[in-house]
């Protein structure tokens, strides 16, 4: 039975908890209303990118001597799995369930015979894989710095990629990021970028007939590396909005939490309180009928 | 006036311009080009240089890097890597991307060599256009 002194000590300890993370979730609902406004303003160029490249690819893509960047290299040995996670923790199963995903499909593929390479952005995702996959690792993306994730962070993280890309490193290259669906709900999404795939529904559709300048081979030979990047940078958008939604709820559940704690806390601290009473009592009022 | 089309300035980070215009010159990689309404459908890689672009409220000039152009009948969109008014371009923003530039060029292998000073070129001829104006 702890003491009145230790419940006491106990409440007040809870309650500064809660200040705290009631404080974070606060933040949290700042920033994400923030991240959001930032994937919106990518949208637009996102969306147009994808729309004359699927056109392009189209034209393009079975015909001889397609750039290997939409055609592959012929083969699928070698996969690069590009795992976006937080800097941060305590944003609830955020990072978990991406590094989940992911985990899943190096099991597959390590299981196919296939060999897998880890490139990892954000700090909690290295931590959870290094763990079983230490030795696949071939390399890490630092994000601590950015306050606000930029398109030229995004540019260096494609530019690393194609890097190996053209080096012969790896064939099939895909991300895995958490999209956004609402402050409750974060999927975990996988999203392969070389080489690229389109919505083929979409084909069609969209039946203007363009002029290419200089050619539609030079178009898409320029064009591709982009879409890489633009897709790395949306990702990373999605990623951000979707840890501060997650920390928000993970801080919303904490602040309940550490709400209804005080409560059971100050229910039991009292009873003590009670009990003492009551036993000083009975002691007084049997000293008394002793005399 | 002449009649006027949709024209859109977007980079990945946002929108910059979304204005009507009667026409647009675009620093096409193959040289410059002007669309205006109906122009026939093109699609066109951009190379450094300067955008114009006559709009309902004026005339409206930005500096791009790289990107490309979709100009369809009725609107003309601007994809840019990078893209800013050109009166905010200082020449400490040149002489990086300048050096940037050169810095590619000096890295660049055989393969490559010639594109990388094609680059070179443009930025420095946009370097003195932003100088210029």
């Amino acid at each position: 039975m702890p003491s009145l002194k230790d419940l006491k000590n106990r409440i007040e300890s809870v309650k500064s908890t809660r200040k705290i993370t009631k404080a974070m979730q606060m933040v949290a609902a700042a920033k994400l209303r923030r991240a959001q406004e930032a994937a919106e303003m990518a949208r637009p160029y996102a969306e147009k990118m994808e729309d004359v490249m699927s056109g392009l690819a189209a034209s393009v893509g079975n015909a001889e001597g397609a750039p290997r960047l939409l055609a592959g290299t012929g083969q699928d040995q070698t996969h690069m799995v590009v795992v976006m996670t937080s800097e941060r923790g305590l944003c609830g199963g955020f990072n978990s369930s991406i590094v989940r995903l992911a985990r899943t499909r190096i099991i597959e593929l390590l299981g196919q015979g296939k060999t897998v390479k880890i490139l990892t952005v954000g700090k909690k995702g290295r931590d959870q894989l290094k763990r079983d996959y230490a030795d696949h690792m071939v390399g890490h993306v630092d994000l601590t710095e950015v306050k606000r994730v930029g398109y030229a962070d995004a540019a260096k993280i494609a530019a690393d990629v194609l890097g190996r890309f053209d080096g012969g490193e790896f064939d099939v290259a895909t991300i895995y990021y958490g999209r956004f669906e609402s402050v409750i709900s974060q999927v975990p999404t996988e999203r392969q970028v070389i080489p690229a795939v389109f919505d083929a529904s979409q084909d069609g559709a969209d039946s203007t007939l363009y002029d290419y300048e200089p050619s539609e081979q030079a178009v898409l030979e320029d064009l591709l590396p982009r879409g890489v990047a633009t897709q790395i940078f949306t990702a990373l958008l999605e990623n951000a909005a979707s840890e501060q939604g997650a920390r928000m709820s993970a801080m919303d559940n904490a602040t309940r939490n550490a709400g209804e704690m005080i409560d059971k806390l100050t229910i039991q601290f009292n009873r003590s309180r009670q009990a003492v009473i009551t036993n000083e009592l009975i002691e007084i009022i049997s000293g008394a009928e002793a005399l | 006036m002449a009649d006027m089309m949709q024209f859109d300035l977007v980079s990945p980070e946002r929108r910059l311009a979304s204005v009507q215009a009667s026409s647009v010159q675009i620093p096409g990689a193959d040289g410059d080009m002007t669309a205006m309404t109906d122009h026939a459908p093109t699609i066109t890689t951009l190379r450094p240089g300067v955008l114009t672009v006559e709009s309902a409220d004026g005339k409206l000039q930005f500096a791009v890097t790289g990107g490309f152009a979709d100009v369809s009948g009725p609107a003309t969109t601007i994809l840019a890597e990078q893209a800013m008014p050109l009166s905010e371009v200082t020449d400490e923003i040149m002489a990086e991307l300048v050096a940037e530039a050169e810095a590619k060029r000096d890295a660049a292998s055989d393969t490559g060599a010639d594109a990388a000073a094609k680059l070179v070129a443009d930025m420095t001829a946009l370097r003195d256009q932003v100088r210029a104006s």
